[in-house]
């Protein structure tokens, strides 16, 4: 198998929907003759030509609410967002319109379509374009969310999303474009709303996705060296949410840490955390821990910035906590 | 900068302590060490060390004064410094007011019931925090139901968690070494579920060979034995407290159980009493030269009974072994004819199922059989006192046409002075 790149991965998933099902087209800022601000679409427009690969103007309320449009009229559009702080922007198309159509016209119209962004903070760019809002749009029944992990779970999971007709937002991490890993040759689909277990172990269940995946994996490996083998779940969708492989590995470890890149409150840790209460009540050994990012708007200054991101040390310092 | 000190936790289940002396005056100097004050726990008198050296410049409470676990009772610090009570964390609500305006410490000291009843609300919280813990003992959710499953006492385990919480580790450790089990009745059996309007089928089961042996033989003994009855309630505790100590040295798979007693009493009794150990033939009564008593055993269809041969003879020991043995073979489908031939005598016994007593069919062609129900906790009433006793209740079916409710009785009066002297039974 090929190792490649989180870019070239999702980049090969948007080529080769595009080439199998001609109602598939991009939309978005810089998509075309640019090529894409994290040149995931570089040479599409010469391949596919302006009809499908469409420049937009500065302005996401249209960007979603043409997709919007366009998906109900049968086509099956990919919107990029640039980052996720602009969905705010579009907030009323993305939350009101696509993730109700479907329900308020009572199935008259499916809504195939997918919104691209990118999320995640550690680049210096400032408390307004550095959030990870996931939870926020994973809070709304009707929408999709889908944030992969590795390549090749952005490649499956792009393509699924492409096929489907629901409407997904695909969060990528930006810090994850360069992160290389195996990726099949032949077509091959990740299924929506699945958890994975990445990597195996009966000490502690880490519930993970997006950056911090990679985070955990490698805080995995130095909590190894301490004779402490964590098993991480990989939630890659964070809705619907798919918390079998969390509740089976968690009755064997009895144990868990949430770890995310978005702030604690209200996060995807809560969620994973009153589930595993929920459900899992008899089960529990020991405090459920989250780790995540700490409650400011994130910094400018790199220090600060790093300080508040959640990092590996907080990831193994919180599964010593409760080892 | 000074620093509070604080009541200390000195127990498991100590939720505050009297503060009976202080040893180190305000304004003398201590060493890190030093005794500071003695408090007194509904346990013991216990001395309280300094955790930091310097001139104790305050007693918050005065002596006598009953304080919860981590309340201030006085403050170290250096020689002179400036006291403030607020700043320092010392929750006294009313007290900094106080101590503004007036700023007379000694008449405070005098006073510390005052300060007691003040900090009580938010107090009485943190001090009973421990004894909120459900059953009064802090476990995780997960050690809790491995505890409840095996019927284990969270009390008697020893928390290796944080705060000295217990958690799976800890419980399957105890399970592993053994660990008294909880106490009372066990968990109730959930429930049946009755489908709302679901009748049960009605069910056509063929009778099974054993299901048509005893049937014969239980109504042929019913109908030709004229049966009579005699019941004893019978003192065990001796006998209980002799299974125990005797139990103590002895492995768990050698643990001699109540009937192998009752068998062993039964085969020492009918060695005064042949009549009872004894068939009726035609005209003749046959005693045994053997006392072989038999054991009824259930099994998936019904029941079989073991013969403890010559059970008068053989030591406690021996017979447990064999009848262990016997058991064994009869329920795992094994039973050898040895094991099941040549009873002149039968126990049953039910009290594993909480039966105050029952009687039982005789097994012919014996001459009688003892049906065995519980051993109870009762209270008895005792040289004007009541006090817990274990009781347990026999009775004897007997054959009318081979002895008479005299014999029987007396029969049972040797039963009972082997039970309730267990220590004849082991010489």
């Amino acid at each position: 198998m090929a190792k490649i790149t989180m870019r070239e991965a999702i980049s090969q998933a948007l080529w080769e929907e595009m080439e199998r099902d001609e109602s598939v087209f991009i939309m978005g800022e810089e998509v075309g003759i640019w090529g894409g601000t994290y040149a995931v679409t570089r040479g599409f427009y010469d391949h596919f030509g302006e009809k499908r690969v469409r420049d937009t103007p500065i302005a996401e309320m249209v960007i979603v609410g043409a997709a919007n449009g366009a998906a109900m009229a049968g086509l099956r559009p990919v919107a990029e967002l640039m980052t996720i702080n602009f969905a705010f922007v579009a907030m009323d198309q993305i939350v009101n319109q696509a993730a109700k159509l479907r329900s308020m016209f009572g199935g008259q119209f499916t809504l195939p379509l997918v919104i691209r962004t990118v999320g995640g903070g550690g680049r210096q760019l400032a408390a307004t374009h550095s959030q990870t809002p996931d939870a926020v749009f994973a809070h709304f029944p009707g929408l999709k969310v889908v944030a992969p992990g590795t390549p090749h779970d952005a490649k499956g999971l792009l393509k699924s999303a492409i096929r489907s007709d629901d409407p997904i937002m695909f969060i990528e991490n930006a810090t994850l474009y360069q992160v290389r890993g195996e990726v099949p040759e032949e077509d091959y689909l990740e299924p929506i709303g699945v958890s994975k277990v990445q990597r195996a172990g009966d000490d502690v269940t880490i519930i993970t996705y997006s950056k911090m995946l990679q985070y955990s994996l490698d805080a995995a490996e130095e909590l190894a060296k301490d004779g402490i083998e964590a098993e991480i779940v990989d939630l890659r969708t964070l809705r619907p949410l798919d918390m079998k492989p969390v509740i089976d590995s968690f009755k064997r470890t009895n144990r868990a840490v949430i770890v995310e890149e978005g702030w604690r409150s209200y996060g995807v840790g809560a969620e994973v955390a009153a589930r595993l209460y929920e459900e899992a009540f008899d089960y529990i050994d020991a405090p459920i821990r989250r780790v995540a990012q700490k409650e400011v708007p994130l910094p400018y200054n790199q220090a600060l910035e790093q300080e508040a991101l959640p990092q590996r040390e907080d990831i193994i310092e919180a599964v010593k906590g409760i080892v | 900068m000074a620093e509070i000190v604080k009541m200390p936790k000195l127990g498991f289940d100590m939720a505050e302590g009297v503060l009976v002396r202080w040893v180190i005056a305000e304004n003398e100097s201590v060493e890190k060490g030093d005794v500071l004050a003695e408090i007194e726990t509904d346990k013991a008198t216990v001395e309280v060390e300094a955790a930091v050296g310097g001139t104790v410049l305050k007693h918050i409470v005065a002596e006598g004064t009953p304080v919860p676990i981590g309340e201030p009772i006085a403050v170290i610090g250096e020689a002179g410094e400036e006291v403030d009570l607020q700043e320092l964390g010392a929750s006294q609500p009313a007290e900094p007011e106080q101590e503004a305006s007036e700023d007379r410490p000694a008449e405070r000291d005098a006073e510390p019931g005052q300060d007691q009843a003040e900090r009580e609300p938010s107090e009485t919280e943190d001090a009973s925090i421990e004894s909120e813990y459900p059953d009064g003992v802090k476990a995780t959710p997960v050690a809790r139901r491995i505890a409840e499953d095996n019927d284990l006492a969270l009390k008697e385990i020893e928390g290796s968690g944080p705060g000295g919480r217990i958690v799976k580790a800890d419980v399957e450790n105890a399970l592993e070494r053994g660990v008294p089990a909880e106490k009372g009745a066990p968990a109730p059996r959930p429930a049946a579920a009755i489908p709302a309007g679901e009748r049960r089928q009605t069910e056509r089961v063929p009778v099974s060979k054993l299901r048509n042996i005893i049937g014969s033989r239980m109504s042929r003994s019913k109908q030709e034995l004229p049966h009579f009855y005699v019941t004893v309630d019978l003192d065990a505790g001796p006998l209980m407290d002799l299974r125990k100590q005797i139990n103590q040295a002895l492995s768990d798979d050698e643990k001699i159980s109540v009937n192998d007693f009752l068998v062993k009493a039964s085969a020492v009794a009918l060695r005064e009493f042949p009549n009872l150990n004894a068939s009726l033939e035609g005209d003749e009564i046959v005693r045994h030269g053997q006392i072989n008593v038999g054991i009824a055993v259930a099994v998936d269809e019904g029941l079989l009974t073991v013969v403890a041969r010559d059970a008068d003879l053989k030591p406690l020991r021996t017979l447990s072994g064999e009848i262990r043995a016997m058991v064994e073979r009869t329920r795992s489908g094994k039973v050898r004819p040895d094991d099941v031939e040549g009873s002149t005598f039968t126990v049953s016994n039910l009290g594993m199922f909480e039966v105050d007593h029952f009687i039982a069919i005789i097994n012919p062609p014996e001459a009688a059989i003892l049906a065995i129900g519980s051993v109870r906790e009762e209270p008895a009433y005792l040289n004007g006192e009541l006090v817990p006793v274990r009781r347990l209740k026999v009775t004897l079916s007997a054959d009318h046409r081979v002895t008479d409710g005299a014999e029987a009785a007396r029969w049972l009066q040797v039963f009972r002075e082997n039970i309730e002297n267990p220590v004849l039974l082991l010489i």
